[in-house]
């Protein structure tokens, strides 16, 4: 049997001395879609970039079967690609300057793109049909072009792992069917390994093999959509009132108005 | 289900290149530099035609030989008093200029100049206790100490000051720490030099005449005490050039595409604070050439370190060393201080490039 894509036991992290993670357990598949939600504070984002091996832990991850502090970084970019919440867009560059900073772990270092990393970046563009934009500088995109184009970037690593935070959260509901459909067929092509964080309970359960909900820094529920999306573990963990229907591709989460407010909600907002 | 992900290959847009170095920007910045060379060689005092000049320029090169028509005399005004002077000057330019874009893209901060992390108030007060101490020429606690000398120590110790002042977060030290320590180091040494000019009003206008700057008393020595300090900061700053287009996109993820952000980031720092301090022993305090050329050349250029980085040396080297002929002829036989030449020529100059940066880019 091969390793899992990600597996993780007992992480912990603290930010600033604030302990954020408490003991996380997590082992994705390889070629899985596994979604983390959580309310807000939850330590989704967090858990993300300490797979992504951009924060110091406790406990241990590994990518493949290997630690990841056994990557050296530039080995670790070539199998682990995260696509930020609300990644920088640089002034001035170009779509094709940014796409091609996703070969960065293939050129030597103080070296220079190749004939090579060139083809391949041109290849994610005509992949992911941007090749039209190419010239087009970044900061001159719409919301839905732009996620395209960091997805691009990210793909450009040649990574079998994409870590997403909050890949719809800035776009419309036409946008997010859009990157999130992208990303299923990047997916299913090429064998891909998906962990996103999401907030959209719904999107999210369309297309998730398995959801883990965060709750306090640790693991509160792990399992398939229709497990996980259910009316007493959300109304526990978000203290929401919700109506969950059966969708065709997963449960679909309705936000109902409460019969009474329910105590402490001052306190929330 | 849309269908999002071409299943053809689109047809590439012909003219898309990544970013780099143009060939056509490559020349113009090397025309500029042998311009400013020529004209910082024949103006002056006693006029010399340019022609006869680039030839006497020529006769330098190892085995060429030509009649350029000057006398001895002229001969000796070019290579012994005006070449060394226009020499510096394209150093000095080109390290300023260097080290202001690498500062820009190291912080990714458009303000930052070369003087951000305390460089110029070291310097300042450095140069200020040696003249109040009575130290030109002369001796404190019985060592002989020269101004430059006195500038590079000062500079590189602010410098020092400031790293490890921004260091002492631990963890939670990041870019903004720096500068933030970078200020208060700056703030310190600024008081303490202001406290000393007023104890000793007599220096004041000795203290000035260094702040702002100057190449008039340039010879061959400066020129051979600044290049090595020039060729470590461009090679080291030069290789980096791409590093900080990906440094542009934010830590974490150029973490996430393989780079140790903070090693470059100090590596870089280190190279071009080394070089301004070079820069400010040699010419004392020549402010906007650090912070202009840079945006000038990414208005008109490219904003890529790729191309930021090579031509802000090149263009500020031949600013500053243009500048010094202005500097030394407009109110000849009197000069005025370099550093308000580049002040009251780079704002108009800023303005046009900004006027013609929009008429191209729309």
């Amino acid at each position: 049997m091969s390793a899992p894509a990600v597996a993780v036991r007992d992480l912990r992290v603290r930010l600033a001395g604030v302990p954020i993670l408490t003991g996380v357990d997590l082992s994705v598949a390889a070629g899985e879609w596994v979604t983390v939600i959580g309310p807000n504070g939850a330590g989704k984002s967090t858990l993300l970039r300490a797979v992504g091996g951009l924060l110091p832990t406790a406990g241990a991850v590994s990518l493949f079967g290997t630690p990841i502090q056994q990557l050296r970084r530039r080995d670790r970019a070539r199998v682990v690609a995260t696509v930020a919440q609300s990644p920088v867009v640089p002034a001035g560059m170009s779509v094709l300057d940014y796409v091609l900073l996703g070969r960065t772990p293939y050129i030597a270092p103080l070296g220079r793109e190749s004939t090579a990393d060139l083809a391949a970046a041109h290849d994610v563009l005509d992949r992911l049909d941007l090749t039209g934009f190419q010239s087009r500088e970044l900061a001159t995109l719409s919301g839905g072009e732009r996620q395209r184009v960091f997805l691009a970037r990210a793909f450009a690593q040649g990574a079998t792992l994409l870590l997403l935070d909050e890949p719809t959260s800035a776009l419309d509901i036409g946008h997010q069917q859009d990157v999130l459909e992208l990303v299923d067929q990047l997916r299913r092509a090429h064998g891909l390994t998906v962990v996103a964080t999401m907030h959209d309970l719904s999107i999210a359960g369309e297309y998730a093999d398995r959801m883990v909900l965060l709750a306090d820094g640790h693991v509160a529920a792990v399992g398939t959509p229709r497990e996980v999306l259910t009316t007493e573990l959300l109304a526990r963990h978000y203290r929401a009132t919700v109506k969950v229907i059966d969708g065709e591709h997963g449960p679909l989460v309705v936000p109902v108005r409460p019969a009474s407010a329910p105590d402490g909600v001052l306190g929330r907002c | 289900m849309r269908q999002v992900v071409a299943q053809r290959p689109s047809l590439r847009a012909a003219t898309a290149r990544p970013a780099g170095l143009r060939p056509g920007w490559l020349v113009a910045g090397l025309a500029a530099v042998l311009a400013a060379l020529v004209a910082g060689v024949s103006l002056g005092p006693v006029s010399l035609p340019p022609g006869s000049v680039a030839v006497e320029l020529l006769n330098l090169l190892p085995g060429v030989g030509l009649d350029s028509g000057l006398t001895e005399r002229e001969i000796a005004i070019v290579t012994e008093l005006r070449l060394p002077r226009a020499v510096l000057g394209l150093l000095v330019g080109g390290l300023l200029a260097l080290a202001g874009g690498a500062y820009q893209g190291v912080f990714r901060n458009p303000l930052a100049d070369p003087y951000l992390l305390g460089v110029a108030a070291g310097a300042g007060f450095a140069v200020t206790v040696v003249i109040t101490a009575g130290g030109v020429g002369g001796a404190i606690t019985g060592l002989p100490v020269t101004i430059p000398l006195a500038a590079f120590v000062g500079a590189i110790g602010a410098v020092t000051l400031t790293y490890l002042l921004g260091s002492a977060g631990g963890r939670s030290r990041s870019p903004a720490t720096l500068i933030l320590a970078g200020v208060a180091v700056s703030a310190f040494l600024s008081a303490g030099q202001t406290y000393l000019l007023q104890r000793n009003s007599d220096s004041i206008q000795q203290v000035y005449a260094w702040l702002l700057g100057r190449l008039a008393t340039a010879g061959w020595h400066d020129v051979w005490l600044v290049l090595p300090y020039f060729l470590l900061t461009a090679v080291v700053v030069l290789l980096h050039r791409r590093e900080l287009d990906v440094l542009s996109v934010g830590d974490d993820e150029a973490t996430s595409l393989g780079l140790h952000p903070q090693r470059s980031r100090y590596l870089l720092i280190a190279a071009a604070s080394l070089g301004t301090a070079a820069a400010v022993s040699a010419s004392g305090l020549i402010g906007f050439v650090g912070i202009i050329v840079p945006h000038a050349v990414r208005l008109l250029a490219g904003s890529s370190y790729r191309v930021i980085l090579p031509l802000s040396m090149l263009f500020g080297g031949a600013f500053l060393a243009l500048t010094d002929v202005v500097a030394r002829t407009v109110a000849a036989p009197e000069e005025i201080p370099i550093g308000v030449v580049t002040a009251l020529l780079g704002g108009p100059f800023f303005v046009l490039v900004l006027r013609s940066a929009r008429r191209v880019l729309g």
